[in-house]
């Protein structure tokens, strides 16, 4: 177990590293915030598409770096995508009954 | 998969046919279900944005500037449970203890200002009956302060544990665990932020 902790160690980022990370998360987080106060300014062709690009990147940040998944065995990764990808198809039924109801017969 | 197959990184871990632990392997099966859990309700929650029943909308009730205090703060939680594992790891207890007790000081400050904007809303007649829109956010929002809670307990029992010498390098495993947990949780917060909060009041 000793030698375990070891090479966890020796994987995983350094302190400064994880420094780094939270500072551009922060910045992120802000940004989201200032999209949100000019939100009328910009509209909302503008606003949407940047917070979730801003969320995607936030995500990414937090699963790569802070759970590890750029440095761990690459089945955790295929793990957490498969529980991504079968919460995508939920959503991706959602947004089809949403589309049919407004646009078609519905359900 | 064969011993012959493991990567580089996984040199040192423990002899098991993935070259991972038993314990990570279950942990992230069960964070990819937790996915599943989270990915229903939100899309619940977005098939019923519109149903308010004369109720508040989104953008009557929503608090932006405070939300994003608390989400801040959640963020900043993840900082310290990294830099917690890196303590522990290092055989830096003392370290390991500090940023322990931030990290689920930080989780519990993100409970209290949920709970306050619970109580907000009930005086606003924004209720779990109101209307389906409001049921499925604080489905959403409750569940996710549960898994917040059931965090922090987590993080206080081992902290306390580690204040009688009972955690040091060798519990590392379990405290990376722990970890992904809470980044996990971290994570269902940052999609929640954005898809229910900011682009319906956006």
């Amino acid at each position: 177990m000793a030698d375990t902790t070891e090479d966890h160690t020796h994987d995983h980022p350094g302190r400064g590293t994880y420094l780094e990370i939270a500072g551009i998360l922060a910045v992120m987080t802000t940004l989201e915030v200032l999209l949100y106060v000019f939100r009328d300014a910009l509209g909302r062709n503008v606003t949407t598409p940047a917070l979730i690009v801003l969320t995607v990147g936030k995500f990414i940040l937090v699963g790569a770096w802070f759970m590890h998944l750029r440095f761990d065995a690459p089945i955790l990764r295929r793990l957490f995508i498969a529980g991504m990808a079968l919460a995508g198809a939920v959503f991706a039924v959602v947004a089809a009954d949403w589309f049919l109801a407004a646009t078609g017969p519905g359900f | 998969m064969s011993a012959d197959t493991a990567t580089a990184h996984d040199v040192g871990h423990p002899p098991t046919n993935f070259g991972i632990s038993n314990t990570k392997l279950g942990m992230w099966t069960f964070i990819g279900s937790e996915c599943l859990f989270f990915g229903a309700m939100i899309a619940t929650y977005l098939l019923y944005l519109n149903r308010t029943n004369d109720g508040p909308t989104a953008l009557d009730v929503f608090d932006i500037p405070f939300t994003s205090a608390s989400t801040f703060i959640l963020l900043m939680s993840s900082l310290g449970m990294v830099l917690a594992l890196d303590h522990l790891q290092r055989n830096n207890i003392r370290g390991f203890q500090t940023w322990m007790l931030t990290t689920a000081l930080l989780g519990a400050t993100f409970l209290a200002g949920q709970i306050y904007e619970f109580t907000f809303f009930v005086e606003e007649s924004f209720k779990l009956e109101t209307s389906p829109f409001s049921a499925s956010f604080f489905m959403l929002t409750g569940f996710h302060g549960i898994h917040v809670t059931l965090g922090v307990v987590m993080l206080l029992v081992v902290w306390a544990l580690s204040l009688g010498g009972k955690f040091g390098p060798e519990k590392a495993e379990a405290v990376e665990m722990i970890g992904l947990y809470w980044h996990f949780v971290d994570i269902v917060w940052i999609v929640i932020f954005t898809v229910i909060y900011l682009i319906p009041v956006g």
